[in-house]
């Protein structure tokens, strides 16, 4: 019997919203269904898109492989700026603010228009399962819709539980119900579920506000954009604004420190360690009085101001007096006041690469039901999860990114491999090749991959060829080119502030100098025209030569083991010579590699030894 | 993993008259070709399978190291179906480790435990049937060096290597914290600092891996002393010593004539075992010298095995040797437990106050029972770190710990290199990264995580 959709995705926010655009444009018949469609694409916390710590790598990366996210915030954005662009290429960081309403509207309208996608309010309170394979999901109204699959992107709103001060409600976000009845579906499926939190910091009134007080932040004067299909054109921009906390603000949250539900134990639950609440950072870090405030518009078409860095679920009068003990807020006036919300999530070593479970077939997760935080980690999961919900439908080959191909794959990877003990949030920390995985090459290094999805059409696969071939030509040509070390050429390096050139190189070797940039070299000869990202590349390429190649050789030992696959039937317990502790482990992960088994926390390098000869045995046994 | 070249010592260290060097990899050849001179002055890649060829060992400058006997095997013709080259020599054990040393740094990579019979087997060259025998390879002789590991661990090379690497992480954070979290209020990077810590740490990366060039535990082994009155049984201990854990007399370099130096080998761990009656005999024309001689050595040790006669009465001569070595790491070896006892073994020399209770004893008859309790006792003082090797604090025993801490300085080089040329922080900490991932090495210890946990600690970050 054929099913009604191929795809059901449960949840409108970033990871639903990728994952149900990608599922639709792959040919699957999609529904998504949403609580509110007015929410769709809400950004619940910061208005802000992209940033450092590799989140903007991630939204580059989903534009690459064919995502959403860069398009929309390239329409919305109310200002933009690139961030850290002294500490080297790999960690430069795109980070655009967000006009919230209108990210809402555009991306609920890309959704509504797009052919194959069907967008419907409801409530979903049970996936429906047989024998392990999930089947469609019932609605509130008792409603039973069927699907091949179904990807669950639910965010905060599993059992959600808003917490401001001593007062705790049910709630997935301050003014809006929670999905009550979905987690016990789930429980009932055999998925083991936790719980975490997370929160966010008032809003106050933009006219409330003394920005003689403040310090003004403008976006950049170049032209930005993450997509790379969106033209470079500069924008008129709206400022940011930014003021510090006051030794008084310090006393404020002390003298009522007894008051924030992280003392008082109405919080037990763990959240970001990467976005404490000011009542936490003032807690471990006593002697600090002056913590950054940024004062964030939400949009052209609402006065609220986001105030970052203020992040509290202490009862709504100190928020109050916190807010107004800081320069520039003494008169400000609260619209939305900050809250804490706990919400359910599913262990995420429940999951395959692929983000579909491994208990029940067909049912994938996405974003913060698998342990995450923020909107790149969810869209990012969402598109993935799409993308494999489609090709299992299709019968086509999963797509799981690898650690060395993208942050996509390590945030992936981490999650399913190592499990999380807090909200994860991704950071170029926990990336091994950093400096192969950058912001400004995620289309070099994922389009290729989209295309053959097929979410990258011909158009735009054909520009990157294109590029690639330029990128290479140049350096190719580079190379040949001879410079000899005529009086002429050491007076221009000397006046370039480089060293004096004492026998003759090339092209290539000048341009590695540090004090030479690809335009200077047209004393040297007439310069090829160019697109500046492709002139980009070659610099790069270029200048951090030894140190990509050095890595890119870390990359080919590292893909060995990651390319010796372990065969899903696999019965560990069978199996001679593994220690206990890593049978079980190896039993309840399910590594789809030998490379990610010697992740698992428990698998040592004997064990990856045990396995490496069983697997060749098997070979043997079959070709046998 | 698959195709590199590795190579070990493939004879037990200091058990036999002659030493093989094992290579097996695509560039086995290639590497035994650099090191090794034929006598014919042909080279080892022009000649077949199966065929041995007479010279000599070489290192970079051409200085003779040994005499040996390279045996060629072509793959797939050969033990692991790949190239190998086998370097048979004379040498002991020091001798053998530089070899090893010589073409490690040629390219080959130290072998795993049981990693020729496992290639061996990945190759085809086993049959299915002896998989398991692989495994249990594997799996024994990894477990025995992950033990030795952890007890090595607890030592003080995990202490030296602890300080490197915590001086690394304090760096490696403010520059991922700085880097991750532009927007935070992350100090900045001092630049003096860096250059300090960078400067630091190469230094005593260094001074670990000359510990190791030295071979110092190899060479000179945990020093130890047989002492005792005449006629307790030192001989006969010191003789079933060196004929049951098959000691090889070596050329010590350093070591004088006139005492009795021996190496021997208890599990893996060398001894250097001095015999106190050796001095007595060679200097007994003036008795008082060679008493003195003796406890210049007693000074000197690491160890005391301080034999005593259960059957006899304790004698004056005892009683001064055991007030003598208060505070020593030392074990009483109880002797003569064949025959009528005259007094209760070590709760009576506790009850006597002649020792404390922390001194270990073990009692035996050195003409019949089995020595392991005996060889089990002393390995233990040297596992506990009760026995800590002389002089140096931290010595490098393992090729695997030296290579780690080879990449480890290499990193750092790289890393100096980087500050110096003013280029970005991103690349300054790639070399930082790779450093302390190659410390953890040996450690044991997940790098990322760990720095991840530190930004946070040590840092007021977020939004």
């Amino acid at each position: 019997m054929g099913k009604e959709y191929a795809v059901i995705v449960v949840g409108g926010g970033h990871a639903g919203c990728e994952a149900a655009l990608a599922a639709a444009r792959l040919g699957c018949k999609t529904l998504l269904i949403t609580m509110n469609l007015d929410t769709i694409a809400q950004m619940s916390c910061n208005p802000a898109i992209g940033g450092p710590a590799a989140k903007s790598h991630l939204v580059r990366e989903i534009d690459a492989l064919g995502g959403q996210m860069a398009k929309v915030i390239d329409q919305t954005y109310l200002n933009i700026r690139m961030l850290n662009l002294s500490r080297g290429p790999a960690v430069h960081a795109l980070r655009a603010q967000a006009d919230k309403v209108k990210y809402r509207a555009v991306m609920t309208k890309t959704l509504e228009s797009e052919l194959n996608l069907s967008v419907r309010q409801g409530v979903v309170t049970k996936i429906l399962v047989d024998d392990g394979v999930v089947y469609g999901v019932q609605l509130k109204t008792g409603t039973k819709t069927t699907s091949d699959t179904v990807i669950l992107a639910t965010g905060t709103f599993l059992r959600g539980e808003v917490v401001i001060g001593p007062v705790r409600y049910p709630g997935g976000r301050q003014g809006e119900p929670s999905a009550e009845e979905l987690s016990q579906s789930l429980i009932g499926s055999g998925l083991k579920l936790s719980r975490f939190q997370t929160a966010t910091p008032p809003r106050v009134h933009a006219d409330s506000v003394d920005y003689e007080k403040l310090t003004c932040q403008r976006g950049s004067d170049t032209p930005l954009r993450f997509s790379f299909d969106t033209p470079l054109v500069a924008r008129e921009q709206i400022p940011c604004w930014y003021t510090r906390t006051t030794p008084d603000t310090i006393k404020v949250i002390r003298e009522n420190i007894h008051l924030s539900p992280i003392q008082t134990g109405a919080i037990q639950t763990k959240g970001p360690r990467y976005c404490p609440s000011i009542d936490r950072k003032v807690l471990r870090f006593p002697d600090k009085t002056d913590h950054q405030i940024f004062l964030e518009p939400e949009g052209e078409y609402t006065k609220e101001l986001y105030c970052l860095g203020l992040t509290t679920s202490m009862p709504e009068e100190i928020q109050l007096k916190i807010l107004r003990s800081i320069p520039g807020l003494e008169q400000a006036e609260i619209m939305r006041t900050g809250y804490a919300v706990e919400y359910d999530y599913i262990l995420p070593d429940q999951v395959y690469p692929t983000l579909e479970s491994k208990l029940i077939q067909g049912l994938f997760t996405a974003g913060q039901i698998n342990g995450t935080s923020g909107y790149e980690e969810a869209a990012a999961q969402g598109l993935i999860a799409g993308i494999n919900a489609a090709h299992k439908v299709k019968g086509n080959p999963s797509l799981i990114l690898s650690r060395s191909q993208a942050y996509i794959g390590v945030l992936i990877d981490d999650l399913v491999t190592k499990g999380t003990e807090e909200p994860y949030r991704m950071m170029t920390s926990r990336a091994e090749y950093r400096l192969i995985l950058r912001q400004d090459n995620a289309d070099l290094r994922l389009r290729e991959i989209g295309y053959k999805v097929g979410l990258i059409d011909e158009a735009r696969y054909q520009k990157l060829v294109t590029k690639k071939q330029a990128i290479q030509d140049t350096l190719q040509w580079l190379q040949q080119v001879q410079v000899s070390p005529t009086a002429e050429v050491r007076d221009y390096l000397i006046q370039l502030g480089s060293g004096d050139l004492k026998k003759a190189v090339t092209l290539h070797e000048i341009l590695q100098r540090p004090e030479v940039q690809f335009r200077d070299l047209c004393f040297f000869a007439s310069l090829p025209e160019l697109d500046p990202e492709v002139i980009e590349q070659v610099e790069i390429e270029c200048k951090f030569k030894g140190y990509i190649e050095r890595q890119l050789k870390q990359i080919e030992q590292f893909n060995k083991l990651e390319g010796i696959a372990i065969p899903e039937d696999i019965d560990y317990h069978q199996i001679q010579g593994l220690r206990t502790e890593a049978r079980e482990r190896l039993t309840a992960i399910k590594p789809a590699s030998l490379g990610q088994a010697a992740r698992i926390s428990g698998v040592s390098p004997a064990d990856i030894n045990v396995l490496l000869v069983v697997l060749k045995g098997d070979r043997q046994h079959v070709s046998a | 993993m698959f195709n590199d070249t590795i190579a070990a010592i493939a004879t037990a260290m200091g058990e036999a008259g002659i030493g093989i060097i094992r290579l097996s990899g695509g560039e086995a050849i290639s590497i035994a070709d650099q090191v090794f001179r034929a006598k014919n002055r042909k080279k080892l890649a022009n000649q077949g399978g199966f065929t041995v060829r007479y010279g000599k060992i070489v290192d970079s400058e051409e200085n003779v190291i040994d005499e040996a006997l390279a045996v060629i095997m072509r793959g797939p013709h050969s033990y692991t179906g790949e190239n190998v080259v086998e370097l048979q020599c004379h040498g002991g054990v020091v001798v053998m480790r530089k070899i090893l040393d010589l073409v490690l740094s040629l390219g080959a990579r130290l072998a795993e435990p049981g990693e020729f019979t496992k290639r061996a087997f990945l190759n085809g060259r086993l049959d299915l049937s002896q998989a398991e025998a692989v495994i249990d390879i594997i799996r024994s002789k990894t477990d025995r060096s992950l033990d030795l590991a952890v007890q090595q661990l607890e030592g003080s090379l995990s202490r030296r290597i602890q300080s490197i690497r915590e001086s690394l992480y304090d760096l490696v954070v403010q520059v991922n914290a700085v880097i991750d979290f532009p927007e935070d209020d992350i100090p900045e990077i001092d630049s003096e600092n860096m250059l300090a810590v960078l400067t630091t740490a190469i230094d005593e990366i260094t001074k670990l891996i000359d510990t190791a060039d030295n071979g110092k535990v190899l060479r000179e082994g945990i020093k130890t002393v047989i002492t005792g009155k005449p006629n307790v049984g030192k001989s006969s201990l010191l003789n079933r010593l060196l004929d049951e854990n098959r000691a090889l007399v070596t050329d010590i370099p350093g070591t004088t004539r006139d005492t009795i130096e021996e190496v021997l080998n208890i599990n893996g761990i060398p001894f250097r075992l001095v015999d106190t009656a050796g001095i007595r005999h060679s200097a007994d024309r003036i008795e008082q010298l060679g008493v003195e001689r003796a406890m210049e050595f007693i000074n000197e040790a690491d160890l005391i095995l301080h034999v005593l006669d259960i059957s006899r009465e304790l004698e004056e001569e005892d009683k001064q040797l055991l007030a003598q070595l208060a505070g020593r790491k030392r074990l009483l070896v109880i002797n003569k437990t064949d025959l009528p006892r005259q007094w209760d073994g070590q709760a009576y020399l506790i009850e006597k106050g002649y020792i404390d209770q922390s001194v270990p004893a073990v009692e035996i008859s050195l003409t019949g029972d089995s020595l392991d309790p005996l060889l089990e006792q002393i390995v233990g003082l040297v596992m506990e770190g009760l026995v800590q090797i002389e002089r140096e604090n931290a010595i490098i025993t393992r090729s695997r710990h030296k290579q780690a801490l080879v990449e480890a300085k290499a990193d750092l080089q790289q890393a100096m290199e980087t500050f110096n040329q003013e280029l970005p922080l991103d690349l300054i900490s790639i070399g930082l990264h790779g450093a302390l991932e190659h410390l953890g090495e040996i450690t044991g210890e997940t790098v990322r995580e760990n720095i991840i946990d530190r930004i946070f600690a040590q840092f007021c970050i977020g939004k």
